[in-house]
């Protein structure tokens, strides 16, 4: 049975431990195979899933995302193939799943039939990089009527009066923008990155992940040290570019260890 | 019915428009919300502005009576020649606000995106008069079919980035566009080519291309001693078309026709006609008319024109088909080939392919195409149409479509 990714978060807090989110697209390299990739991961220590449902228009996404998810859309992938690769993950892990993906296709679906499918499909949450809560008006009713999760974003640039607004839209968690910028593996941050991920964590107290940019242990560890979890995307995708599938699959496993260990071995309670 | 106080404060003309953006930017849309509801109050934005598009752009633009076109087409056509602006189209009105506004927001590189290469060569010839960093992205497909503009941007100092995602153009480069400003967002400032985008870009865009209808009205006031029967324009993003129409909406016994790419036909699948065949969906920053499939993928566009070719159209545009308050037609490529040829042979004035849709309109559509044209006596409809710019840069479009024909 899945659990819900709020219920994840307060067994997580119990634990003192972070959480670890690793991000795949629908459909990249294959539907098969981010099967396969979701549960090396989930086996490799993976806490929730985050996973992309493409769209033609990645607007927010760095060159990675972009062509996993034009990949993705020339294999032919619909919609209800990311649902029912939502539910089969879920049914062999039971690990919450949040869905990443732009407002358009979520549109033209209808907003109620989106998060019914969805809900049946077992996603436990939804995050929407082209909608800030004052668009998302409709989306908040129905989502709360259906219990269904909803995280809205922060960014370096977001002024910290915004930080309440975008805390009381969100159900599931809050997702932390590290950097100004696209998806994208990065190595290095800006030093005020620390000092903006502080100021998020002062004004939030709702479970807070970290993303855009974390490519491994040594960046996830800065990064959770100031959050309760991190998601981790782009850096994936590119291992996924550069090698064959069981290539691949197998790095992907070894470096959600290895962040997993990383962000392990941060002693809980100095996230303040 | 649209009025002054379009848009609302959330930057909403009806249900469209709206600010459908990732996080990062929504202060920079703040900002430059506030930013401009100051400086468009203030005597000395508004006079630097006009004085520019005075001296600069060489406004007032004439309102020139086509006597050949007219018996041609069985109206009298006036034509706004947004051509005579300096860089060859209405782009650099929008152009020189907007860095104008920049200046004052202390931002010092500027990007945009561009289809034709107008409104990147705008901008670029803005930034070169200003002394300001300049980034164009420009889809790689029509670096290629425009290549005397990028020719032109490149050497006023600006660099082009060839965009090769997607179709490789207009939407692309946008998509490009925006991601450099998520990126940049703290030095650059984004300079939309088009009455689209987020808050408060259709608003502002409309209103620093309001000029061509202002001028356009007292001219016909002038010359006709009345308003025209019809206003045309074409409608890539809409920002000629709201730029001439706005000054008329009140006029209701104006009709105002806006034109569209039909590419090959509209029941081909390939053209730009977002008005005509789209439904209300997101792209780009606002909830406007857009092709899109049924999983909500965006449909990549069709047209001869790359200044057409954009799967979506401003926000103010959807509202005012909605309304009904103006008609949106659209011609294919062929015609709109046929109206550049013909107007520049009845007339000596080479259209860009964008206009030429409007052009194509007063010869094939039903409005005008009833009368009877050679009737001596009969009161021909009058109409002003937005000559939006010069087609220098469509020749080897031009010469290579007629090659196949
Ligand atoms: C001459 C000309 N007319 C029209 C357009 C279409 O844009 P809009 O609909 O914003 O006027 C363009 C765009 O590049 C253009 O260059």
């Amino acid at each position: 049975m899945t659990i819900s990714i709020a219920h994840k978060f307060k067994l997580l807090k119990t634990s003192g431990r972070k959480a670890l989110i690793p991000f795949f697209t629908a459909g990249y390299p294959s539907l098969a195979e981010t099967e396969k990739l979701a549960l090396t991961a989930v086996s490799a220590g993976a806490d929730v899933l985050e996973i992309g449902m493409p769209f033609s228009d990645p607007l927010a996404d760095g060159p990675a995302i972009q062509v996993s998810s034009f990949e993705a859309l020339k294999s032919g992938l619909k919609m209800k193939d990311t649902f029912s690769l939502v539910e089969r993950i879920a049914g062999k892990t039971g690990t919450p799943i949040a869905l990443m993906g732009y407002y358009n296709p979520i549109l033209a679906q209808g907003i109620s039939k989106f998060v019914r499918s969805a809900k049946s499909a077992g996603v436990s949450g939804l995050i929407i990089p082209d909608l800030p809560p004052e668009e998302a008006g409709e989306l908040r009713d129905i989502a709360r009527d259906a219990q269904m999760g909803l995280s809205f974003l922060v960014a370096p640039t977001t002024g910290e009066k915004r930080y309440a607004t975008i805390a009381k839209a969100s159900s599931a968690f809050v997702y932390a923008v590290t950097v100004a910028g696209v998806t994208g593996a990065r190595t290095t941050f800006a030093t005020r990155t620390d000092d903006y991920l502080r100021s998020v964590r002062k004004a939030i107290s709702k479970p807070l992940v970290a993303g855009f940019g974390i490519s491994d242990g040594v960046t996830a560890k800065k990064m959770a040290l100031r959050v309760d979890g991190v998601v981790v995307g782009s850096a994936f995708i590119d291992l996924m570019r550069k090698n064959t599938r069981a290539t691949a699959r197998a790095r992907v496993g070894a470096l959600v260890e290895e962040i997993r260990k990383s962000i392990d071995s941060l002693d809980s309670g100095r996230n303040s | 019915m649209a009025n002054k106080s379009q848009p609302d404060r959330d930057g909403r003309f009806g249900e469209y428009g709206g600010r459908f953006v990732p996080e990062t930017v929504v202060f920079a849309l703040e900002e430059l919300t506030r930013a401009y509801k100051v400086a468009r109050g203030e005597k000395e934005f508004k006079k630097r502005f006009s004085d520019l598009l005075r001296d600069y752009v060489g406004r007032p633009s004439p309102l020139y009576f086509a006597q050949r076109f007219s018996d041609k087409v069985g109206a009298d056509v006036y034509l706004k020649r947004e051509d005579l602006n300096h860089t060859g189209a209405h782009k650099i009105n929008n152009c020189l606000g907007q860095a104008l506004l920049a200046m004052r927001m202390g931002k010092k590189r500027i990007i945009a995106e561009t289809g034709a290469g107008q409104h990147g060569l705008a901008t670029a010839t803005v930034c070169a008069l200003f002394g300001l960093e300049c980034v164009i992205y420009m889809g790689a497909k029509d670096v290629q079919r425009q290549a005397p503009n990028v020719r032109k941007i490149e050497f006023l100092g600006a660099k082009v980035v060839p965009v090769t995602s997607g179709a490789q153009t207009l939407k692309d480069a946008t998509n490009e566009a925006m991601r450099d400003w998520v990126t940049n967002i703290e030095t650059t400032f984004y300079i939309i080519g088009s009455a689209v985008g987020p808050h408060p870009y259709p608003m502002m865009v409309r209103d620093f291309q309001s000029i061509i209808g202002k001028e356009a009205r007292r001219q016909a006031l002038g010359r006709l001693g009345t308003l025209p029967d019809y206003v045309v324009a074409c409608v890539g993003g809409g920002s000629n078309a709201i730029g001439i129409m706005n000054a008329f909406l009140r006029d209701t016994k104006v009709e105002l026709i806006g034109v569209e790419a039909g590419g090959y036909g509209l029941s081909s699948g390939m053209h730009s006609a977002s008005l005509t065949k789209g439904r209300p969906g997101v792209l780009h920053g606002s909830y406007s008319y857009l092709l899109f499939d049924n999983e909500g993928q965006v449909i990549l566009p069709h047209s001869i024109s790359a200044g057409l070719d954009y799967p979506g159209v401003g926000p103010e545009h959807s509202h005012l088909r909605d309304t009904g308050r103006v008609v949106y037609r659209s011609v294919t490529d062929k015609q709109a080939l046929t109206a550049f040829k013909a107007l520049s042979l009845c007339e000596g004035i080479i259209p860009a392919l964008e206009s030429s849709h409007a052009l194509a309109y007063l010869m094939v559509g039903k409005e005008f195409k009833s009368r009877d044209k050679n009737k001596a006596g009969k009161k021909r409809p009058s109409v002003i149409l937005c000559l939006s710019g010069r087609g220098d840069k469509d020749m080897d479009i031009v010469e290579d479509a007629q090659g196949k024909v």
